[in-house]
């Protein structure tokens, strides 16, 4: 670890059409760690990963990924899944494979040490057996490891993932959890936006509370009390305590 | 008493069913490529537009004398700026804007159209077709235009992918989403003006739609619906100018029914045994 943080975001502040977003988001997450960005639909989740990402302009604020401005190329992105199209005729293989469009430049086509790469990384993520699947006929949990496994080919340090765990079952969510652990184990940083309390609260090393403000950062058993959950959720949110783990429910 | 070997060969021997032929076989091939990417975009309606703007264009040419196929294309790419530029400035929903450039275009060409009567019939063959009044020049044309669409479908085929299939995703690559869609509908545009004689501006999209359409049923990936799409629109052209010359109906008409046809014959063998056998669910009653 060098230790400079794997992302430093300071006082960001962004919106849509004179609507406030984010309000002065200030939060450290280190090299290395399994981070929840965790808040209720409409807190600003989204927004904020797309401003790190230099996808949406924030109206101030500062953002450094490894200790420099932000370069898209660094951090592996997936996107809240409703925003892809499975209807098309694409293979595992392809989707894995544009992970390395953004290194190779306009004009450019992938070239062997692209595909052995895109391999690498589904291998990664045991897709490797289904590469020349069709997205449609793969299962929700297997989908979401596609997608992981085109964060992977970037090669990127950081990965920024929306709402990974969205309509998954809970065996698929689990075998997703574990991934990420494991990716953590190799030296990658990955920042996940979640409204699962739960799995948050049992995994994650460190987390985010948003609501268009930081409620708190830190580590998960530092930060996770009822005052941060309350002032995160707000209405939204009933707390049962169980034997020390806090349930949400909406 | 012909044989059938006389028959399937006797049109071809006459030149400008040759001509015809190759005008539309250029046009579909050309206008089934661009048209995976309207089918997989949704944006049928884009692929209806844009040959309605370029009338505009060719209506005005044909009054300055000018050449019809540059006119249509500059109008048609000017159209599909300002339908991009309405759409995008969030001052109206995409297919609003669309909505609003194609009327005004289309209506433009007509008002050119009418300032001379009897120009309007010969403008009437750029709206219906008419393959068979197809000159070498025209051919050449089309095929330089045509070749100079498929040639930028296979050099941005990567951005032109990735867009379509995650534009959120294409952006955080760092690929210009922006100017990618923007090219993509000057493709559409250049279709439009390929297949003007072939099939004219009201039947243009059912060149960019219906082999496209056709071929997602059956293919696994995307080259592959590509070929595939062309497949169906070479097929079409030749069923269609058969049917025409032996049946005596409009040769632009019957290439798109036969595609229509096509399509449907796929469907059923695709999904007919389920379609059929699907009953209605039991509603209690």
């Amino acid at each position: 670890m060098s230790g400079v943080p794997a992302l430093l975001v300071e006082d960001l502040w962004a919106g849509y059409d004179g609507h406030i977003a984010l309000e002065s988001v200030s939060f450290v997450i280190e090299e290395g760690c399994l981070a929840g960005l965790v808040g209720p639909n409409g807190s600003g989740k989204s927004t904020l990963l797309r401003a790190i990402l230099g996808l949406h302009r924030p109206w101030r604020g500062l953002v450094l990924v490894f200790g420099r401005p932000a370069d898209r190329r660094q951090m592996g992105y997936m996107p809240q899944v409703e925003v892809a199209d499975w209807a098309m005729p694409i293979t595992a293989l392809d989707v894995a494979l544009m992970g390395r469009y953004g290194r190779l430049g306009l004009l450019r086509r992938p070239g062997r040490r692209d595909r052995e790469k895109a391999m690498e990384a589904l291998d990664r993520v045991g897709m490797a057996h289904k590469a020349r699947c069709r997205l449609q006929e793969l299962s929700g949990g297997e989908q979401r490891r596609v997608l992981i496994a085109r964060a992977l080919a970037q090669e990127a340090r950081l990965l920024l993932l929306d709402e990974p765990f969205a309509g998954l079952d809970a065996p698929a969510q689990h075998e997703l959890l574990h991934l990420f652990q494991g990716l953590r184990g190799e030296g990658r940083t990955l920042l996940v936006a979640t409204h699962d309390l739960t799995c948050v609260a049992t995994h994650f090393d460190h987390a985010v509370f948003l609501n268009r403000r930081v409620v708190a950062f830190g580590p998960t058993g530092e930060v996770l009390n009822e005052d941060v959950l309350q002032k995160t959720f707000q209405r939204h949110l009933l707390l049962v305590r169980e034997g020390g783990i806090y349930a949400e429910h909406s | 008493m012909l044989s059938i070997a006389d028959a399937l060969a006797e049109p071809w021997r006459l030149e400008f069913m040759q001509r015809a032929l190759l005008a539309t076989a250029l046009a579909s091939a050309t206008a089934s490529v661009v048209g995976c990417y309207v089918v997989l975009r949704g944006m049928a309606f884009l692929g209806d537009a844009l040959p309605h703007a370029a009338f505009s264009g060719v209506a005005a040419a044909f009054l300055l004398g000018g050449n019809v196929y540059l006119g249509g294309a500059v109008a048609a790419a000017l159209s599909s700026l300002l339908m991009g530029l309405l759409g995008r400035r969030g001052l109206l929903k995409h297919d609003t804007a669309v909505g609003v450039v194609l009327a005004m275009a289309f209506a433009l060409g007509l008002l050119l159209a009418s300032r001379r009567a009897n120009y309007a019939v010969n403008l009437s063959s750029f709206i219906f077709g008419s393959p068979l009044a197809v000159s070498w020049g025209d051919i050449w044309a089309v095929a330089a235009i045509g070749g100079g669409v498929l040639a930028l479908v296979a050099l941005f085929w990567k951005e032109l992918l990735v867009t379509t299939y995650d534009p959120a995703m294409a952006a955080a690559l760092g690929i210009p989403v922006a100017m990618v869609e923007q090219g993509l509908m000057l493709a559409v545009a250049l279709c439009a003006v390929v297949a003007l004689k072939a099939v004219g501006i009201v039947l243009v999209m059912a060149l960019l739609v219906v082999p496209a359409a056709t071929a997602q049923l059956l293919a696994r990936s995307l080259p592959a619906m590509m070929a595939m799409a062309v497949g169906v629109g070479l097929l079409s052209s030749l069923l269609g100018l058969y049917t025409a010359y032996y049946a005596d109906v409009s040769p632009s008409a019957s290439v798109v029914l036969t595609a229509a046809a096509l399509f449907f014959l796929v469907l059923l063998g695709r999904r007919g045994p389920r379609l059929l056998l699907r009953r209605a669910p039991w509603t209690g009653r």
